[in-house]
């Protein structure tokens, strides 16, 4: 069984989780001096976890440690907008892949790292998109607001990705950020949009095991594509809310997913206090409640749109993590549960390494 | 010299960076770019790009509150203060 170290971003710090069996876990941190963190990640290629801070009083950085959790320095080097009255606010969501660093910052934008995260650079903060001035508005950014708070790489193609801007959407490039694409066709919007192409609430976005097929959640529903987003079918039928922020996909079956319904509004828990974990394994034609080992009483719980991770086993196994400071796991792909840790700060963020 | 006093919440992040430490500069800002230049990055964590301190960074210079261009001279106490909130 490999080693496997979960990294959880709370409201005060980073906090490194670890296993060799998926059973016994060790708890270490409060990690990055208390700071609000975001997200964190492992980057496999240098072995070193990023976890993006937002201190109320010291700004925002991005926090590094090379040995695990024992040591960490921080740096925001590059990190600002330096044209115009454009003042950043947090980095929010962090992307790894093949060396060089991108983080997606509030207001939306996505900075780049080639140097391990000690300097940073502007890549694009998408200007061409339509109704690109009105993304800043401050009436457009209710407390909370995250910018763009995700990077997803194409498995294979360095230079496509997907980004997500909250409240706007989907954008894809295919030449390394200088150039954008709307991938929002066929998604519900419960509201009046000023655009065609843009004004969805995108919460979490993944890839399938193919590296084709889609999936999310919306503020509006769940959904699927089969076309690497550049058409969407709503596939809520059979969950009991379409509301909701985290989803993770397997690594190896392209039609199983996960998701975590949450009350819409502005209560966002778990309904009726009962907490569970759906699953599809048909691509959302049908969906099944999973919640042996969660709590089903007075559970109260949310999960925020980075909560959920899952490794990449031969049985993967997938974590949660509540705004209240739990952490569940699953090893059987979610048939079954077991509690972590119960008392964490807040949770932002779960992500998980699987170390050989 | 003029004497600086920094919050604590600066110590963790720059190794070897004291409390209270003596800088000869003729303003707060001079002073904190002396700062950055032995602890790089310390300037970030108190101004926002332009420079202008950080919004919940307050300085003081003899006791009155203070912006980035006030003068320092060698008799000058100069308290950078993290505001007190938060929960």
């Amino acid at each position: 069984m490999p080693h496997t170290v979960l990294l959880v971003g709370t409201r005060k710090g980073c906090f490194v989780l670890s296993s060799d069996d998926r059973r016994d876990w060790q708890v270490r941190g409060p990690f990055c001096e208390g700071w609000p963190i975001y997200h964190a990640i492992y980057d496999e290629k240098t072995g070193t976890i990023y976890a993006a801070g937002a201190s109320e009083w010291h700004g925002t950085s991005i926090w590094r440690s090379a040995d695990l959790g024992e040591t960490w320095e921080q740096s925001s080097e590059g990190l600002a907008y330096t044209d115009g009255d454009r003042k950043l606010s947090k980095v929010s969501g962090l992307t790894a892949r093949d060396g060089r660093l991108y983080a997606g910052a509030e207001p939306a934008g996505i900075f780049t790292s080639d140097d391990g995260g000690r300097t940073w650079s502007l890549l694009s903060t998408l200007e061409s998109q339509p109704g690109r001035p009105e993304w800043d508005d401050p009436g457009n950014q209710p407390p909370g607001h995250l910018g763009l708070p995700a990077i997803l790489p194409h498995p294979s193609d360095d230079d496509r990705f997907w980004a997500v801007v909250q409240g706007i959407g989907i954008f894809e490039t295919t030449d390394g950020g200088s150039s954008w694409t709307p991938r929002n066709r066929g998604l519900r919007a419960d509201w009046p949009r000023e655009h065609e192409e843009i004004g969805f609430c995108v919460h979490k976005l993944v890839l399938a095991a193919d590296g084709e097929r889609m999936y999310q959640q919306n503020h509006c529903g769940m959904h699927r594509s089969d076309d690497a987003g550049r058409s969407w079918t709503e596939i809520t039928e059979g969950l009991p809310t379409d509301f909701g922020f985290a989803a993770a996909a397997h690594p190896h079956d392209r039609d199983t997913f996960y998701v975590v319904p949450l009350d819409g509004g502005h209560g966002r828990c778990m309904p009726d206090g009962k907490a569970a974990v759906w699953r599809t394994r048909d691509a959302g034609e049908t969906w099944q409640r999973l919640d042996r080992g969660l709590p089903q009483h007075d559970a109260h719980l949310g999960v925020l749109r980075e909560g959920m991770a899952i490794d990449r086993c031969d049985e993967p196994g997938l974590y949660v993590g509540t705004s209240t400071g739990q952490v569940f796991a699953s090893s059987d792909e979610g048939d079954s549960w077991t509690e972590l840790a119960g008392y964490l700060p807040g949770i932002n963020a779960v992500e998980v390494a699987t170390l050989d | 010299m003029a004497h600086l006093r920094l919050p604590p919440t600066l110590q963790p992040l720059f190794a070897g960076l004291p409390r209270r430490l003596d800088v000869e500069a003729p303003t707060v800002a001079d002073a904190l770019t002396q700062l950055d230049e032995r602890w790089p990055g310390l300037r970030d964590r108190l101004c926002e790009h332009g420079p202008e301190l950080r919004m919940h960074i307050h300085v003081y210079v003899d006791g009155h509150r203070a912006d980035l261009d006030a003068p320092i001279d060698s008799s000058s106490r100069v308290d950078v203060i993290a505001a007190i909130s938060g929960g």
